[in-house]
């Protein structure tokens, strides 16, 4: 068979398509990085534009490549392929495309190897060009973010379509017969896109490379797609060396988890490929930020591709971020430092705040009786009136508690309405408990309490009067609010709110505090480190 | 030798129009477009190298990629502007073509000029249709974008059969197989014409034919 092909016309055809399936991957992986691609036509030849086509080198994916194929070509029996698959933030992943570089038995003796074979072999990558626009994955790729990245992985040898799922379509991008066999370029993609959430990562090696989109406060926010302003989210912090990039693998994601009250919203992202592929539209369950850690290598304006080695292979952070900077558009590439979200504490259980400022005897009166917690520090009292009312509690409609006294001295001190006296014994926090009034008591408070003193409990400081909450119906249900409330209007008292304690305890820090300076100091390259990190 | 002929349809809102016709012609330019070339002795020659940009379309769910040159694209986009304007005036029920031919210049002798003899011909049919709300627009962009991804893979299953192509011209006859006008690029000799189907469906009562690269002027 080759016996027909001069040796430089051999070695020719070996390098052609040797450089074909490498700039077959970069197309298709610059594809999917999500960003529009624009080169520059160039009149006079540079030499190194195979193909004469303008089509940029990323390193990483020229190293992927050149390691899928091991220096081998493909031949017959032995495809390269590069499949595409998106992640999504919960460590979901499917299959989305698989293009396939094989090569047949049909020679074509005749054909010119050095002119005809290059041409329509440069023809065949603008028709890929063209048809990597069109799959469904393209749409995707372009809105990934958050919520989802495209992930590639490429791999030498048998085609594998079978994570495609049922009713895959193929569409094929060309072919060109060469001497020794005819080169085929297709794509397998997905149509069915129904996600199947919990979906065991099932895959043998790793995927090793990672299409990543995230913007983190980039400096050079005017670069940024309007889409994707997204800042980005974390990076595990179990991860090796404190190194920038986790293997992608499912034992490293740590999702931190935001506290919010409010329930995490469901079905964040819909995905929505050409419609007439997709048999429904793509609920992701609680898609919800921020990513997983393994996912989130590095923030690029220009380019989005971060190459993100096994495991076994981390490197510190600083050394790699000027390794993976190399694609990009050609104004240059900006580093965009990834800083960890961090727990995103709301931990929203604060109470809901008394409104301060509201003055006069009648806006006393006509607070409602839901559950209050007054804290002093959120009151500015304008009057004595006030001060005494925030310091109370309202239980019940129009309930007042007992006065109680409270002394000057107490009422300089912050939170010293909180503070127990003793550890109480009685076990009610002094939420509940309110502090002392001042002897004299406003005529307010005797009006209220007149009122409300109804059934009161003789030893009871709280009084707890036929507890009706507002706008709890008490005809159909036996006050589920009351009884809630009466369930836990004892909790134990919080221990830094007890004075005693409290300060104990902050002698105890001050005490500390050498110590730990001390310990700090000594680990101050750590900490460089780990904020050179960031950045 | 046969000219070979391609007829790709597709129905689009008015406003799609433009970016419809833009991917397609783009779509076909892109591969039948080289880098220049550049002669060198002993009839060797180099050639230069194409770019590609993408663009988004702003009526369509649909990206094309074109060749990076913005004198090529400034010649399609008034092309297809104009086709634009005859639909939108001919008072037709919205139903044209526009046809990208791709020729070669063969020499005569005097007095006969030279011939143009296509040896690949696009038509692209287009409908106008006009809808009511907004909903059926969203639709429509989604629908025509899938569409022109279809019309892609039918350009690219041409394009790859690697039927005739005109020979690697010699210095002297480059100018009869490629448009040798633009500084960056080097299509293949091309000229683009359309014609309004009249509401009677037939090939046009009045024909207009505009030749934007006239070759026929000499």
């Amino acid at each position: 068979m080759d016996s027909d092909l001069s040796p430089q016309d051999k070695k020719d055809l070996d390098k052609f398509i040797k450089f074909f399936a490498l700039k077959t991957v970069q197309v298709i992986v610059q594809a999917r990085l999500g960003e529009k691609i624009c080169t520059r036509s160039s009149s006079s030849p540079t030499g190194s534009d195979w193909f004469n086509l303008a089509i940029k080198d990323i390193p990483e994916v020229s190293h992927e490549a050149k390691k899928a194929l091991a220096g081998q070509l493909p031949g017959i029996g032995r495809s390269m392929c590069v499949e595409i698959s998106l992640k999504t933030s919960e460590g979901d992943s499917m299959e989305l495309e698989t293009w396939c570089l094989e090569m047949n038995e049909k020679c074509d003796k005749d054909i010119k190897v050095s002119y005809t074979v290059y041409n329509r072999l440069s023809v065949l990558l603008k028709s890929l060009m063209a048809i990597t626009r069109v799959t469904p994955a393209y749409k995707l790729s372009r809105k990934q973010g958050h919520d989802y990245v495209i992930l590639y992985r490429i791999y030498f040898g048998e085609v594998q379509l079978s994570g495609l799922g049922e009713g895959f379509q193929t569409v094929r991008v060309g072919v060109v017969g060469t001497p020794v066999g005819t080169v085929t370029l297709s794509c397998a993609y997905r149509t069915n896109l129904a996600f199947m959430s919990n979906r065991q990562f099932d895959r043998s090696a790793p995927i090793m490379g990672i299409i990543v989109d995230h913007f983190v406060d980039p400096p050079c926010s005017s670069q940024r797609p309007a889409v994707m302003g997204q800042p980005c989210n974390y990076r595990a912090p179990d991860e090796e060396d404190g190194g920038a990039f986790a293997g992608v693998q499912d034992s490293q994601e740590v999702c931190t988890t935001s506290f919010s009250t409010s329930p995490p919203s469901q079905c964040v992202c819909t995905l929505s490929p050409s419609p007439s592929k997709m048999s429904k539209p793509l609920p992701l369950d609680s898609l919800q930020l921020p990513l997983a850690p393994g996912l989130v290598a590095h923030n690029m304006c220009a380019s989005r591709l971060s190459y993100q080695p096994s495991a076994a292979e981390v490197y510190p952070a600083a050394a790699n971020a000027n390794q993976l900077l190399h694609a990009g558009k050609e104004g240059g590439v900006v580093v965009v430092p990834c800083q960890p979200h961090g727990v995103d504490a709301h931990l929203t259980v604060e109470p809901p705040l008394n409104t301060p400022g509201s003055s006069g005897d009648d806006e006393g009166l006509s607070r409602s009786g839901e559950e209050r917690r007054e804290e002093g520090r959120s009151v500015s009292p304008s009057d004595p009136v006030e001060s005494l009312n925030a310091f109370t509690r309202k239980v019940g409609a129009f309930v007042n508690k007992p006065s109680t006294q409270i002394t000057a001295a107490n009422l300089d001190l912050p939170f010293a309405a909180f503070a127990a006296r003793g550890l109480d014994s009685e076990g009610s926090d002094p939420m509940v408990q309110p502090p002392e009034s001042p002897p004299s008591q406003s005529p307010l408070q005797a009006s209220l309490h007149s009122q409300g003193s109804e059934g009161s409990g003789p030893q009871d400081d709280f009084v707890m009067v036929d507890f009706r909450p507002a706008f709890s119906k008490d005809d159909l249900l036996p006050m589920d609010l009351g009884t809630f409330y009466r369930e836990f209007q004892n909790p134990p008292q919080l221990t830094s709110l007890s004075l005693h304690i409290s300060s104990q305890s902050m002698a105890d820090d001050l005490d500390s505090l050498p110590e730990k300076l001390r310990v700090y100091e000594k680990n101050i390259d750590e900490f460089d480190a780990f904020v050179d990190m960031l950045q | 030798m046969n000219c070979r002929s391609e007829v790709l349809e597709v129905t689009v809102e008015a406003r799609q129009v433009d970016e419809a016709m833009l991917a397609l012609l783009h779509t076909i330019l892109l591969h039948r477009s080289t880098g220049k070339f550049h002669y060198k002795k002993e009839g060797t020659y180099s050639i230069g190298t194409v770019g590609t940009a993408d663009s988004d379309c702003d009526f369509i769910d649909f990206t094309f990629v074109r060749v990076s040159s913005e004198e090529l694209d400034r010649v399609i986009r008034k092309a297809v502007c104009e086709f634009k304007d005859a639909l939108n005036n001919s008072g037709s029920d919205g139903m044209g073509q526009i046809s990208l031919e791709f020729y070669q210049k063969k020499k005569s002798r005097w007095p006969f000029s030279d011939e143009c003899i296509p040896w690949e011909v696009w038509t692209i049919k287009v409908n106008v249709v006009n809808l009511a709300n907004e909903q059926e627009r969203q639709i429509c962009r989604e629908k025509v974008g899938e569409k022109l991804g279809e019309k892609v893979i039918n350009v690219v299953e041409v394009i790859n059969r690697n039927e005739y192509l005109p020979k690697m011209p010699t210095q002297s006859e480059v100018d009869n197989v490629f448009d040798t006008s633009l500084k960056d690029v080097q299509p293949y000799l091309y000229k683009i014409s359309y014609q309004i189907t009249d509401s009677l469906g037939t090939s046009v009562s009045t024909t207009m034919r505009r030749l934007i690269k006239d070759t026929l002027a000499l």
